[in-house]
């Protein structure tokens, strides 16, 4: 199976680099960028077949090294 | 007193904090590799700066779940003092042997400069050789030094003097804007754990341990520890 994870940081969390892109969008002539907020995207492929079993461990590879949950949430699908 | 400094790959402060644990204590530091699976018999473990794993994913990410640590970590739940500086600092909060975390600087830019640190606490390992309230002049060099943690952790660490070193301005010794390099919450230069054996901190004291550097503020952490083993 695949998994898609997306890591983004937690709101109130200050995303320095998003407010950088969103000056950077400003200067190109986009208008109206209200807020960036700038995030990771991982590909896992795993050898697991069975969907129940692939989303346990990626939970786990989430919450031990892929995200940190002082700042960070994750998100994923799975996928055949 | 046996120190020992582990060394991952990227690391590059580790020679550093062995001249200066040497010059301290007059005895070899032991170098661990990150790749052993346990430390020999040692009162004191430093986690030295650098760019461990070349900071993937997260700063201190990979390497606090590298082989060494779990008897690093087993270690400092048992009472050996740790000190962990700038990417050790960030390995430690890692491991989630220390709360928080180290974020970009606000900057978004790397920075190399003196800082003046107010010591806030003086019963650790490695500040006891300082005066309560003194003012030190010790550099950082990171681009991921801006602590943060959530408000409970905040008030926790605040409440119970669990900030050890905090950035000022070296003239008011007040906590400042332009005191702090990387936008810290509260300017917190350094914190250590509930039990006050492990310290972690963005500046590096070793790179102002003598005159010779410019300063030798920095020494003392390290007269610290030396001081608490024999105690």
């Amino acid at each position: 199976m695949k998994a898609r994870i997306r890591i983004t940081l937690k709101n109130g969390v200050l995303d320095p680099q998003g407010k950088a892109i969103q000056n950077a969008l400003g200067s190109l002539g986009f208008a109206g960028v209200e807020e960036v907020r700038q995030g990771k995207y991982i590909e896992v492929d795993l050898s697991e077949t069975d969907e129940a079993r692939a989303r346990a461990e990626v939970e786990r590879m989430c919450r031990e090294l892929l995200a940190n949950l002082v700042i960070e949430n994750y998100s994923y699908e799975l996928t055949a | 007193m046996r120190a020992a400094v582990i060394v991952f790959p990227g690391s590059n402060c580790d020679r550093d904090v062995k001249v200066a644990l040497e010059a301290v204590t007059g005895k070899p530091a032991m170098m661990v590799w990150h790749g052993e699976t346990s430390l020999p018999p040692v009162d004191v473990i430093v986690l030295p700066g650098g760019f461990s794993y070349g900071d993937y994913l997260r700063c201190g990410a990979m390497a606090a779940h590298s082989r060494i640590m779990a008897d690093v970590v087993s270690r400092a739940k048992g009472g050996t003092p740790v000190l962990g500086i700038c990417n050790g600092f960030q390995v430690l909060c890692e491991t989630g042997l220390l709360p928080g975390v180290l974020q970009r600087n606000a900057s978004l830019r790397f920075v190399c400069r003196d800082t003046w640190l107010r010591i806030e606490q003086t019963e650790t390992p490695f500040t006891s050789a300082y005066r309560m309230g003194e003012i030190v002049n010790i550099p950082v060099a990171h681009g991921d030094g801006n602590y943060f943690c959530d408000e409970d952790t905040l008030d926790r660490l605040e409440g119970s003097g669990r900030v050890v070193f905090r950035y000022v301005d070296p003239e008011t010794g007040e906590p400042t804007l332009e005191g702090n390099p990387n936008g810290a919450i509260n300017n917190i230069a350094g914190i250590c754990d509930g039990k006050r054996r492990i310290v972690g901190l963005m500046p590096h004291p070793e790179r102002h341990f003598e005159k010779l550097l410019g300063s030798d503020d920095g020494r003392r952490v390290f007269e610290s520890a030396l001081r608490s083993v024999a105690a």
